[in-house]
């Protein structure tokens, strides 16, 4: 109960700085009673949905940060790779679909993973299911099995999986 | 020309490549739409290079917009799309999996396969 | 002009030709999900044409509807495939057809 307290005053300094910084004309009475009555309602309806968890918050760890940079990367060599398939004179390629195994059981870690999945160009999550998910394959350079358990890694560390 | 002056048009060059990059990028990856065969391929083209291109303009429109309240809201608008463009295009792919639509799995030439470029 | 305005002007013409051939796609496309994607990612364009379009004039107010529009892009998305998967958008996440059990995973995979 007090966990859920907690989420819902985050969740309200939160919206209340985004609109501070979105609206940029400082505290004016009729626009900030405007705001109170929008924060209020969607505090109320986030706590009716029942969508008020850990997962609403938006809570950054530093090693999010540094997944972000290896990802950064990442995502710049393979959308350089697409591109030379895309802009060569004669489109040479062989789609695969593959299955690949993921034994993370997080729901923020699993997600992640399939979204730098998704991100990085040439493979493009399709089903995410029990125990791996089922990627599409621009080409079959994109879908060697050492990548994705690279990946895999990278999510492990930065989620902390494991270790807590 | 002072120091201050040198730096200023600096900013200026380097925000004017980086979106110079960016729409290079997503002008590819809309001609890729056009140019692969199926809705498999054509989905890395488009909803993906889009994702790096348009996080390159943003870049370069911050650093031509300086520290104002305009660079806050393009920061936010850049991290909107880093977060919702992969997952609308696994929401796609997945829609169009589940629903059965076969992928081409051979070997595709755009010069050879003219006719099945559907 | 200013360089920076010719900056952005070039770059708004190249995201209009871009929008151009995703238009092309909404109207070839053969099957629902490859127009889907052209609207998704016209829509993105659209966005960054409006951010692009707010600095070249010096109209700040149209980040706000950059942003908007960034946003109901996403949820238009997700409405038109619930729509297309379901033929009904009342549909609960807990009521949702688990994933098909699939043989067909592909002759070359």
């Amino acid at each position: 109960m007090t966990r859920k307290w907690l989420y819902g005053v985050t969740l309200t300094i939160v919206l209340t700085a985004m609109w501070a910084l979105l609206s940029g004309y400082g505290l004016k009475q009729p626009l900030l009673s405007l705001a109170i009555f929008s924060i209020v309602v969607t505090v109320f309806m986030t706590i009716r949905m029942g969508l008020l968890d850990g997962e609403a918050i938006p809570y950054w760890r530093l090693r999010y940060l540094a997944y972000w940079g290896w990802l950064g990367r990442e995502i710049v060599k393979s959308n350089i790779a697409v591109l030379k398939i895309v802009l060569s004179p004669v489109i040479d390629i062989k789609p695969v679909v593959t299955r690949t195994p993921v034994s993370l059981k997080d729901d923020v870690a699993r997600a992640t993973l399939a979204n730098s999945y998704t991100l990085t160009p040439g493979t493009v999550t399709m089903e995410i299911e029990e125990g791996g998910f089922i990627l599409h394959g621009l080409d079959e350079s994109f879908c060697g099995q050492e990548g994705f358990r690279i990946f895999e890694r990278k999510v492990k560390s930065a989620t902390g999986e494991g270790s807590e | 020309m002072d120091w201050m002056g040198l730096v200023q048009l600096a900013v200026i060059l380097v925000s004017a490549a980086l979106m110079l990059t960016g729409a290079g990028i997503i002008l590819a990856g809309a001609v890729g739409v056009i140019r692969l065969p199926d809705f498999y391929t054509r989905m890395h083209a488009a909803g993906v290079t889009d994702t790096l291109g348009a996080e390159i303009i943003i870049l370069g429109l911050i650093l031509q917009a300086g520290f104002t309240l305009v660079s806050v809201k393009l920061a936010l608008l850049g991290l909107i799309i880093f977060l919702t463009s992969p997952t609308s295009t696994h929401a796609v792919a997945n829609a169009a999996y589940r629903s059965g639509l076969k992928p081409i799995l051979r070997r595709w030439r755009s010069d050879e396969n003219r006719g099945d470029a559907a | 002009m200013t360089f920076a305005s010719a900056i952005d002007f070039t770059v708004g013409l190249m995201l209009v030709g871009a929008m151009l051939l995703m238009l092309v796609r909404l109207f070839i496309g053969p099957t629902l999900y490859d127009r889907v994607l052209a609207v998704n990612a016209f829509g993105t364009k659209i966005v960054l044409f409006l951010a692009v379009f707010a600095l070249a004039v010096g109209r700040a107010d149209s980040l706000d509807i950059a942003l908007l529009y960034a946003l109901i892009n996403f949820v238009a998305t997700i409405a038109i495939l619930k729509f297309f998967s379901y033929r009904s958008l009342e549909v609960a996440l807990d009521e949702m057809a688990p994933a098909p059990a699939r043989d067909d995973k592909g002759e070359g995979a």
